[in-house]
C-alpha cells in the first residue's frame, strides 16, 4: 500500500487541486453575471451610477487583509504561533471590516434612492457585489475556524493544509473583488 | 513526500482497515451517510431509478391527453383529483407535466442518474484508488441530490402546482406569477431545487476531476485510462464550467420573481395591467440559460459514450479502434460544446451574421462525432461479437446516435431551424440522440457493471426483452414525429384536435401513446430484474466478461477500500483484446518479452 500510494501522483494536495476547480467555478459564475452585464450595458434604458465611496474603503481592507494572510500562513510555516495567532485574527477583523464597509456601501445607495429594484444597472450592482460579499463571509467562516482553533490550547496540529486552504480562498475572494470594482469602474 | 502520501495512508488506508478488521458499521455509516464511493454510486443509481419511473409516467399521462384528447380516464381523477377532473387532465396541469418530465429526466435522471452512479462507481475502481479524493464532499454530493429531490417533490404537491413554463423555464412565463398557475409559487421551489442540484453536482464534478488527476495507481497514465474514465472526465470538466453560469441566472430569476427586479422584464402588460417592470431582457436569460443547456446535453451524452466504447470492445474482443482519435475527440465535442448555445435562439432575432458563425460551430460537431461512430462501427468490424445484454445496449446506442445525430445536421442550420424551432422534429431530434440513447448507455452500463455492483448477475432473458422492446419502441414513438414537425406541428400543445391542419395526425399521435404505454411497462422487466437480481441474482464470477481493466481485480464484493492487499499497478492499456493468441491480458500483467509492441 506504501509504496503504491507513494508512488500515486503527488504534486498537489487533493484538497488544494478540489479548491482550485472550485475556484474555476465560482469564476464562471461570476463571469456568467458579468458577461450578462455587459450585454445588459449594451442595450436601451441603461442607466450609470455613482459606486459609493465606501466600496473604496472596503477594498483597501481586504487588500491589506491579504498581506496579513500572507504573514500569517508565513508565521504558521515558521511554528511561530504567537505571530500566527495575531495575524490571523487581524485578517478575520478586516474581513469582517470589508464586509460591513460593504453594507454601508448598500445602505448609501438606498439613501440615495438607488434601490435593488430602482434600474437594472443597480440590480445588477446589488447582485454581483452582493454575491461577492456572500462568498467573502463564507471565507470569514474559515478564518474564525482557524482562529479559534489557534486559540485552542488542545489543538496540536501542525499541518499547514487547512491555513493554506483558506489562504488560496481569501486571495481568491480579494481578487475577485478587485476584478469586480474595476469592472464596474470600467464599464458602466 | 508531500502531503499526499501522508493523508492518502491515513485517512483511506485507516478506512479500509477499520472494515476489514470490525465488520460491523452501523447501518446509517455503511448505508446512509456512507462516504464509500460504491455506496454513494448505488444512492444515486436507485435515487435515478425512481426519478426515471416518475418522469417517464408523467409522459404516459400526457401522451393519454396528446393520442386521447376526446377520452376521458376516470383513474386519472383518482390520482391527480381537480387536475383530472372527469379524468380529463387540466391544460394547465398538461404544462406541467411536460415541464417536470424535461426537468426530472435530463437533471434528476440523465445528469444525476447516470454521471453520478458510473463517475462514482467506477472512477475509483477503474483508475486504481482507494476512494475519491474527498469522500466527505462525494457524500454530500449525494445529500444535495437528495435534498434537490425532496424541493422538487413538494413542489408537486403545492396547491397551485408545479412549475409548468417548459424545462427551459424562459421569462417573462417562468418570472410573473400572473403568467400561469405553475410560475406562482412552483417556480420558487424549481429554482430552490435546481440550485441544490448544480451544488451536488458541483461538488461531485470537482471530486472527480481531482480524482483521476491526482490518484491514479502506479502505471496508470492518462492514456492507459479506459474510455469511461475520459468520458466521465470531460463530462466532470463541463459541468464544473457550465452550471454556475446557469446559477447566476436562476439568482437572478429568483430576484425578477421576489424582490421587484426587472433583470428579464420590461414592458409588460398582464390583463390589461402594465406591469411597473423596465429594462430588462428577456433573451439574456436564454443566453444564461442555454450557456448551460448547451453543454447540459454533453453532460447526458458523453458517459454514455465512454460507457459504450468500453463495452463495444470487450464484447467484440478486440481493442477499441482509434483510442488517441476518441480522447481527441471528447476534447473537440467538449470545447465545441461552449461555442455553440445560441443554436437553440436562431429564432430570437439575432444578428444572422452571428447566426451564421453558430450554424458553423454546430456543424463542426458533427467532425468528432462522426470519428466516435466510426471508431465504434470499426471496433465492430470483423470483431468476435458476444451479444451480452449490454452489448445489445451498446449497439443500441450506437444505433439512437446515429440516427437522432444526423437530424441535429438539420437543425443545425438556422435556415432550416426557424421553420422547425419548436416542432415535433425537435422533439424527435432530441429524444433519439440524447435522450433515448443515454439512456442506453446507461442501461449497457447497468448490465455489464451490475456484478461489480451486487456481486450478482441480472437475468439474461429479461434483459433481451426489456433492451429489444425498448429499442424498437423508441423508434416507432419518435420516428413518425419528424413527419409531423416536418408538417409544422408545433410542440407543447395541449389538443391537436383543435386545429384543422393537425387534426390528421390524430391517428399518429394515438399510435405513439399506445407505444408508450407498452414502452413504459417493459421498463418494469429492468426494475423487476434490478431488485430481484440485487438479492436473488446468480452469484457472479470476479471477471464475468473477461475484461482488462481493474475493477474485475477486486473480489467480487469488494470492501471500502476496493482492495484487500496493496493496489495493482497497472502496466499496459485497457485494449489487449485478442493479443498474441490471447483471449484478454489483464491490465496488471507486466508486458513479456517476447509481446507485440503496443500500448
Amino acid at each position: 500500500m506504501n509504496t503504491v500510494a507513494m508512488e500515486q501522483n503527488n504534486r498537489i494536495h487533493p484538497f488544494k487541486f478540489n479548491l482550485w476547480i472550485a475556484i474555476g467555478s465560482m469564476v464562471m459564475m461570476f463571469a456568467g453575471l458579468t458577461s450578462a452585464y455587459i450585454v445588459k450595458r449594451n442595450q436601451a434604458g441603461w442607466q450609470d451610477y455613482q459606486l459609493p465611496p465606501e466600496f473604496l474603503y472596503s477594498t483597501a481592507a481586504i487588500i491589506i487583509s491579504s498581506l496579513t494572510m500572507v504573514l500569517a500562513k508565513r508565521a504558521f510555516k515558521g511554528r511561530m504561533m504567537a505571530r500566527y495567532r495575531k495575524l490571523i485574527f487581524a485578517t478575520l477583523s478586516l474581513g469582517i471590516v470589508f464586509v460591513v464597509l460593504q453594507v454601508l456601501g448598500f445602505t448609501h445607495l438606498y439613501r440615495m434612492g438607488l434601490t435593488h429594484n430602482s434600474t437594472v444597472s443597480v440590480s445588477f450592482l446589488y447582485v454581483i457585489v452582493g454575491f461577492h460579499a456572500l462568498h467573502v463571509a463564507g471565507g470569514i467562516v474559515a478564518l474564525l475556524v482557524l482562529a479559534l482553533r489557534s486559540r485552542s490550547k488542545k489543538e496540536r496540529n501542525y499541518s499547514s493544509i487547512s491555513v493554506e486552504l483558506a489562504g488560496i480562498y481569501w486571495h481568491f475572494v480579494d481578487l475577485l473583488w478587485i476584478y469586480l470594482l474595476v469592472f464596474m469602474f470600467m464599464i458602466r | 513526500m508531500s502531503n499526499v502520501v501522508s493523508i492518502q495512508d491515513s485517512a483511506l488506508h485507516h478506512s479500509h482497515e477499520a472494515h476489514e478488521s470490525h465488520h460491523h458499521q452501523s447501518f446509517i455509516s455503511k448505508y446512509v451517510f456512507s462516504q464509500d464511493h460504491k455506496t454513494i454510486a448505488k444512492q444515486f443509481l436507485i435515487t435515478g431509478i425512481i426519478w426515471a419511473v416518475v418522469g417517464a409516467f408523467f409522459s404516459v399521462v400526457f401522451r393519454l391527453q396528446l393520442g386521447f384528447p376526446d377520452s376521458t380516464f376516470p383513474f386519472l381523477e383518482n390520482l391527480f383529483g381537480h387536475w383530472a377532473k372527469g379524468g380529463k387532465i387540466t391544460p394547465e396541469f398538461y404544462y406541467a407535466l411536460v415541464t417536470m418530465h424535461g426537468t426530472i429526466l435530463v437533471f434528476f435522471v440523465l445528469t444525476a442518474g447516470l454521471s453520478g452512479t458510473f463517475a462514482n462507481f467506477l472512477i475509483p475502481l477503474q483508475i486504481g484508488a482507494r476512494d475519491m479524493a474527498s469522500p466527505l464532499l462525494n457524500m454530500l454530493s449525494y445529500w444535495f441530490f437528495f435534498a434537490a429531490s425532496i424541493v422538487m417533490i413538494v413542489s408537486l404537491f403545492v396547491q397551485t402546482g408545479p412549475a409548468s413554463g417548459g424545462w427551459t423555464i424562459y421569462p417573462p412565463l417562468s418570472a410573473l406569477g400572473e403568467a400561469s398557475v405553475g410560475s406562482v409559487v412552483g417556480m420558487d421551489y424549481w429554482l430552490v431545487s435546481i440550485g441544490l442540484f448544480i451544488i451536488s453536482s458541483l461538488l461531485g464534478g470537482l471530486n472527480y476531476v481531482s480524482t483521476i488527476l491526482n490518484l491514479r495507481t502506479k502505471g496508470m497514465s492518462m492514456t492507459r485510462m479506459p474510455l469511461t474514465i475520459w468520458g466521465l472526465f470531460f463530462t466532470a470538466i463541463l459541468g464544473i464550467l457550465s452550471f454556475p453560469v446557469l446559477l447566476s441566472g436562476a439568482v437572478l430569476l429568483l430576484f425578477d420573481r421576489n424582490l421587484g427586479t426587472s433583470f428579464f422584464l420590461s414592458d409588460i402588460i398582464v390583463a390589461g395591467k402594465i406591469l411597473p417592470n423596465e429594462g430588462g431582457s428577456p433573451i439574456l436569460f436564454q443566453h444564461l440559460f442555454w450557456f448551460l443547456g448547451h453543454p447540459e446535453v454533453y453532460i447526458v451524452i458523453l458517459p454514455a459514450m465512454g460507457i459504450t466504447s468500453e463495452i463495444l470492445a470487450i464484447n467484440s474482443r478486440k481493442p477499441i479502434f482509434g483510442y488517441m482519435a476518441m480522447i481527441g475527440s471528447f476534447f473537440a465535442i467538449c470545447t465545441l460544446a461552449f461555442l455553440v448555445w445560441a443554436h437553440h435562439m436562431f429564432v430570437t432575432g439575432m444578428n444572422p451574421f452571428l447566426g451564421a458563425v453558430f450554424v458553423l460551430l454546430t456543424l463542426l460537431i458533427a467532425v468528432p462525432s462522426a470519428v466516435k461512430v466510426f471508431n465504434w462501427l470499426t471496433t465492430l468490424w470483423r470483431g468476435n461479437i458476444r451479444f451480452t445484454p449490454a452489448m445489445v445496449a451498446a449497439i443500441g446506442f450506437v444505433s439512437l446516435f446515429i440516427s437522432g445525430g444526423l437530424t441535429g445536421i438539420f437543425v443545425g442550420n438556422a435556415a432550416l431551424d426557424i421553420a422547425l424551432h419548436d416542432t415535433y422534429f425537435i422533439i424527435a431530434h432530441f429524444h433519439l440522440v440524447m435522450g433515448v440513447a443515454a439512456f442506453f448507455g446507461m442501461f449497457a452500463g447497468i448490465y455489464h457493471w451490475f456484478p461489480k455492483m451486487y456481486g450478482r448477475e441480472m437475468n439474461n432473458t429479461l434483459a433481451y426483452i426489456h433492451i429489444w422492446v425498448t429499442l424498437i419502441g423508441a423508434y416507432l414513438i419518435f420516428w413518425p414525429m419528424h413527419y409531423t414537425g416536418l408538417a409544422g406541428m408545433p410542440r407543447r400543445y395541449y389538443d391537436y384536435s383543435n386545429w384543422e391542419s393537425f387534426k390528421m395526425f390524430g391517428g399518429m399521435n394515438q399510435f405513439i401513446s399506445i407505444v408508450v404505454i407498452i414502452v413504459f411497462i417493459t421498463q418494469f422487466l429492468f426494475i423487476i430484474n434490478f431488485f430481484y437480481s440485487i438479492w436473488r441474482g446468480r452469484r457472479a464470477t470476479e471477471n464475468p466478461w473477461g475484461a482488462t481493466t481493474l475493477e474485475w481485480t477486486t473480489p467480487v464484493n469488494p470492501g471500502h477500500g476496493n482492495w484487500p492487499g496493496e493496489i495493482p499497478e497497472v502496466h499496459r492499456w485497457a485494449y489487449d483484446y485478442s493479443k498474441d493468441g490471447k483471449d484478454f491480458i489483464m491490465q496488471t500483467t507486466p508486458v513479456g518479452e517476447e509481446e507485440t509492441k503496443g500500448h
